[in-house]
């Protein structure tokens, strides 16, 4: 079996307030194959972008990684000083955020931007890293490459500059991809271009994705496995297919209810009264046992544990009780 | 561009006129210009023809755009007090302020992002905390206080350098400077640093706030996500865009030195334009004042014009209208 390009173990990040430590994400384990996309679905608040930040080591403060592991190819990250994670932050894991409108410096150009980055990474001269900026803008689709490389981000639309977004992520041959929500703030009919041009690219390169997405659309469409996640943890993780065709979570069941209408937005999901709590108010026992339909008393009292339910699966759910009797995380013996 | 510059100047040319209906109102009604200008022993039919040949009998829109016509032409009058060309007087004044006021500014500028770029990047730190704290003080304390303070220790207790005028001064026939010579240069010390006080904090404070600012914006984590250094991060792209607003003021701010030197000129007896100001206040020498508001306006309109400009280089936001846009 090969080796997983990042393994996430038990990783839990909190943020100490003045009223307490809240618990943004709490123990969560999974792997990412190479070349595998990893599909993160969750509502607003559930800790996704959070699982990212703690994977690049860019949580704020006073947030911080309370426990767990971040393993890139066989080496431990998350404890690494500054100066080495910056060698792996767009070299050998790249991000692409949310918003292209505000994820480009405006006073720079393009070039700059690229460039720089490039530069950075890779021992080119200014103009080699100028000939390998100009052949990645073609390769995410601007035309007239060699032209516009010398433009400002404003003199780019949306779509056109998540593109150079996507550009500047990959442009030093990164091994997994962190994509944050890379569509939401598109235009619906750009969404599937932008997803398509980093899709092509990492399979081109052999790189892994993590998606975060909130449209299952795109999820059932593009990722292998997905995660999904509720209140900081992983509900349910597993093939996607296996998933959307029978969740065995509850919450998952009432999130894949949303795909039959392509492109259907999370938030305005109705499948599933009420919503997912604040991190100061999480409920004891199971977090989803106040909308949960299936509920029973031990829900409120003992949190699930994770369980394997099949190959490459688990939930985390009373309704599949671990095997052994233990409630123990049956996660550890099952990488994958 | 030309069409934006073309826009400003007449902006400008707006405002300046407005300046000078305000001059010209000092100038014809407070008090009365014969009477300020003869002696109580002046018989009335004198006056009468002195008031005639002045032109102050001819209609009030005609005797504006004759005050127009002469500040053109750097035409204020004569100062009642020196019986002096007024624009000569300003003029020969000049130096010792735009001298004074380059100086300060330079300081304030320098240190305020200094000391500004220092405290948003360690926030946390106690020398920042340190400065924090000395910069209300500067913001609190009135100029003359703290120049009356700079006196008592620096030119009173220790010696060390003058408390008064301008020192020695080079004439390099169209300018008076104290760049050239030791006593001028150490006369300069205590009020550029009087004077950049204010200047200095606000700056200070202000870079501070637009640089935490910027340092909590997505292309700077984006910045961070693709692994660039620290020095790369907090120097390129942080720095240059806080500058952007910190331009406008700072342009601002020299106008304002130029107009607030009048305090610190008068506690430093330094004979520039302001304690000129100041003097002819004193005796209500109106031809003087009239030309000191238009010369300060003056001042304010060039340096907007300059920083509009400026701005425009450095955003290129607004250079280019046209591109794909939003
Ligand atoms: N600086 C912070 N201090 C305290 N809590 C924080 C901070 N930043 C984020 N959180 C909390 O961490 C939790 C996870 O946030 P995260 O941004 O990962 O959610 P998300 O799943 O990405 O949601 P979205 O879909 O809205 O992007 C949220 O409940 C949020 O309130
Ligand atoms: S543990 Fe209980 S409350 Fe939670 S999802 Fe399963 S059945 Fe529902
Ligand atoms: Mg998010």
């Amino acid at each position: 079996m090969t080796e997983p390009l990042l393994s996430v173990r038990n990783l839990t990040v909190e943020f100490p307030t003045r009223r307490g430590v809240l618990t943004a994400v709490q123990d969560i384990s999974f792997d990412i194959m190479p070349g595998e996309v990893l599909g993160v679905v969750g509502e607003s608040g559930a800790g996704k972008s959070m699982t990212g930040s703690a994977i690049m080591g860019l949580i704020d403060r006073p947030g911080r990684i309370a426990q767990g592991e971040v393993i890139l190819q066989g080496r431990r990250i998350d404890n690494l000083p500054d100066a080495e994670m910056r060698k792996i932050r767009g070299r050998k894991i790249g991000m692409i955020f949310q918003d292209p409108l505000t994820s480009l410096n405006p006073l720079y150009r393009i070039s700059e931007q690229l460039i720089e980055t490039i530069r950075t990474h890779l021992p080119l001269s200014e103009a080699q890293a100028r000939k390998k900026a100009i052949g990645l803008l073609d390769d995410v689709g601007i035309p007239d490459a060699s032209r516009r490389i010398d433009d400002y981000p404003h003199q780019f639309s949306g779509g056109m500059r998540q593109r150079v977004v996507i550009a500047l992520a990959l442009c030093a041959g990164p091994d997994l991809v962190i994509a944050d929500e890379p569509t939401t703030a598109l235009d619906v009919s750009v969404q599937a271009q932008i997803i398509d041009v980093m899709k092509r690219l990492c399979a081109e390169n052999g790189a892994s994705i993590m998606l975060v997405t909130h449209d299952m659309g795109v999820i059932a469409e593009t990722a292998d496995r997905v995660a999904v996640m509720y209140a900081g943890r992983i509900a349910e993780i597993g093939p996607v297919r296996d998933v959307i065709k029978d969740a065995q979570h509850p919450y998952s069941s009432g999130l894949m209810g949303a795909i039959p209408r392509l492109g259907a937005n999370l938030d305005r999901l109705t499948q599933i009264p009420g919503s997912m709590p604040r991190l100061s108010a999480i409920p004891r026992g199971c977090a989803f046992n106040p909308r949960c339909p299936h509920v029973m008393d031990k829900c409120h009292i003992d949190q699930p544990q994770a369980v394997q339910t099949a190959p490459g699966r688990r939930v985390a759910c009373w309704l599949y009780p671990p095997q052994d009797g233990t409630g123990a995380n049956t996660e550890r013996q099952s990488a994958q | 561009m030309l069409a934006f510059i073309i826009r400003r100047l007449a902006q400008s040319v707006v405002v300046m006129l407005f300046v000078a209906l305000i001059a010209f109102v000092v100038f014809r009604y407070v008090g009365d210009p014969i009477a300020s200008m003869v002696g109580v022993d002046t018989r009335l039919e004198d006056q009468e023809i002195m008031r005639e040949r002045l032109g102050l009998n001819d209609s009030v829109i005609v005797q504006f755009l004759r005050f127009i016509g002469n500040a053109m032409q750097g035409e204020f009058g004569i100062s009642y007090r020196l019986q002096q060309p007024v624009t000569e007087l300003i003029l020969s004044r000049l130096p010792a302020t735009i001298e004074l006021a380059l100086v300060s500014a330079t300081i304030a500028l320098v240190f305020g992002v200094i000391f500004g770029v220092y405290t948003a990047l360690r926030p946390k730190a106690w020398s920042s905390a340190g400065i924090m704290a000395l910069s209300l003080v500067g913001v609190s304390l009135p100029t003359f206080l703290i120049g009356i303070g700079l006196i008592y220790i620096f030119a009173v207790e220790l010696g060390w350098l003058p408390s008064f005028g301008r020192g020695d001064v080079v004439d390099l026939g169209w300018w008076r400077t104290g760049f050239l010579t030791e006593s001028g240069l150490k006369s300069l010390i205590l009020p550029a640093i009087t004077l950049s006080l204010f200047q200095l904090t606000l700056i200070m404070r202000l870079v501070r706030a637009e640089m935490l600012e910027v340092l909590r914006t997505e292309y700077i984590r984006f910045a961070k996500a693709r692994g660039l250094s620290q020095r790369a991060i907090n120097f390129g792209h942080a720095l240059k865009n806080t500058m952007v607003p910190v331009i406008t003021i700072t342009g601002l701010q020299l106008g304002s030195v130029i107009a607030f030197a009048i305090v610190t000129e008068t506690v430093f007896q330094w004979p520039g334009v302001g304690s000129l100001f100041i003097v002819s206040v004193q005796v209500v020498d109106v031809p003087v004042m009239a030309a000191y508001l238009m010369f300060i306006a003056l001042v304010f309109v060039l340096i907007n014009l300059v920083v509009d400009i400026l701005y425009y280089v450095v955003d290129p936001r607004l250079r280019v209208d046209g591109g794909a846009g939003k």
